[in-house]
């Protein structure tokens, strides 16, 4: 599965339209790592546990999103995009859409 | 006990701030010096935010990047960060660390780019977004930084 958030693939034409996919994950924040947060918010800084845990949430929704295109007989994702909102105190909402197609190579 | 109360009254309000924030800026300071450093390393890789590709150059692969960091501000900042806003204008120091977050997740997105071997990374974006203090604190600085492009492989 080719994934790219450019409106093409480099090097491939596309030769059918799929239709958006989307995978999305909501996150809540274990209570050690916010207790481990909330003391690193006092000197400021990079925010180690939230940085790991929110990579490891965009990429199941990516993963999400790359099964559907995967349902939908497509082999490549064409404009990505991401977007994070909060719900609620302690939870992000991780979401990631793009549109699937499939592709050939151009020579 | 009665005389050293004022003691410890003026650590918690002042003193203990005051060092919390003076670490924060020692550790500001040094992450600046490791972006300048890094920034230095990348010099000459094409990072664009345009779809076109750099001249010549023949696209074998293409996959996405991702770059992503979540950075607080210090006690102190926000402290005076609050009165900040009683005034208006440019909040300073919160520039600096979201500056600092988004120079952190380029850099990342472009040594994920360049460990995998790529030429050049094409269509970059940058999202910042809030995310919630579980504990509740308003005045709590806290922000994400992603930013994500199309890796090119030749």
């Amino acid at each position: 599965m080719i994934v790219v958030n450019t409106e093409s693939v480099p090097g491939y034409r596309i030769i059918q339209l799929k239709g958006l996919v989307q995978g999305n994950t909501i996150r809540a924040k274990h209570i050690g790592r916010d207790i481990g947060a909330s003391l690193k918010n006092l000197v400021g800084g990079e925010l180690t546990g939230y940085t790991e845990l929110l990579t490891e949430s965009r990429r199941q929704a990516m993963e999400r999103m790359m099964q559907q295109a995967e349902q939908l007989g497509a082999n490549a994702i064409v404009n990505v995009r991401f977007t994070t909102s909060s719900v609620a105190a302690g939870a992000a909402e991780l979401y990631a859409y793009g549109t699937a197609v499939t592709v050939e190579p151009v020579a | 006990m009665e005389d050293v109360l004022p003691y410890l009254l003026f650590l918690l309000l002042f003193a203990a701030p005051f060092a919390l924030g003076v670490i924060g800026k020692v550790r500001e300071n040094a992450h600046l010096e490791d972006i300048k450093r890094r920034d230095e390393m990348h010099r000459g890789f094409p990072v664009v935010d345009i779809q076109v590709l750099p001249a010549g150059m023949e696209p074998r692969g293409s996959e996405i990047v991702l770059g992503q960091v979540v950075i607080a501000s210090d006690y102190l900042k926000n402290f005076f960060a609050s009165y900040r806003a009683i005034f208006g204008g440019e909040v300073k120091s919160f520039s600096r660390m979201v500056e600092r977050g988004k120079a952190e997740a380029r850099l990342r997105m472009i040594e994920e780019a360049r460990g995998k071997g790529a030429a050049a990374v094409i269509n970059v974006r940058f999202e910042t977004s809030q995310i919630g203090a579980a504990s509740g604190r308003a005045g709590q600085a806290m922000s994400e930084v992603l930013c994500y492009g199309t890796a090119i492989y030749t």
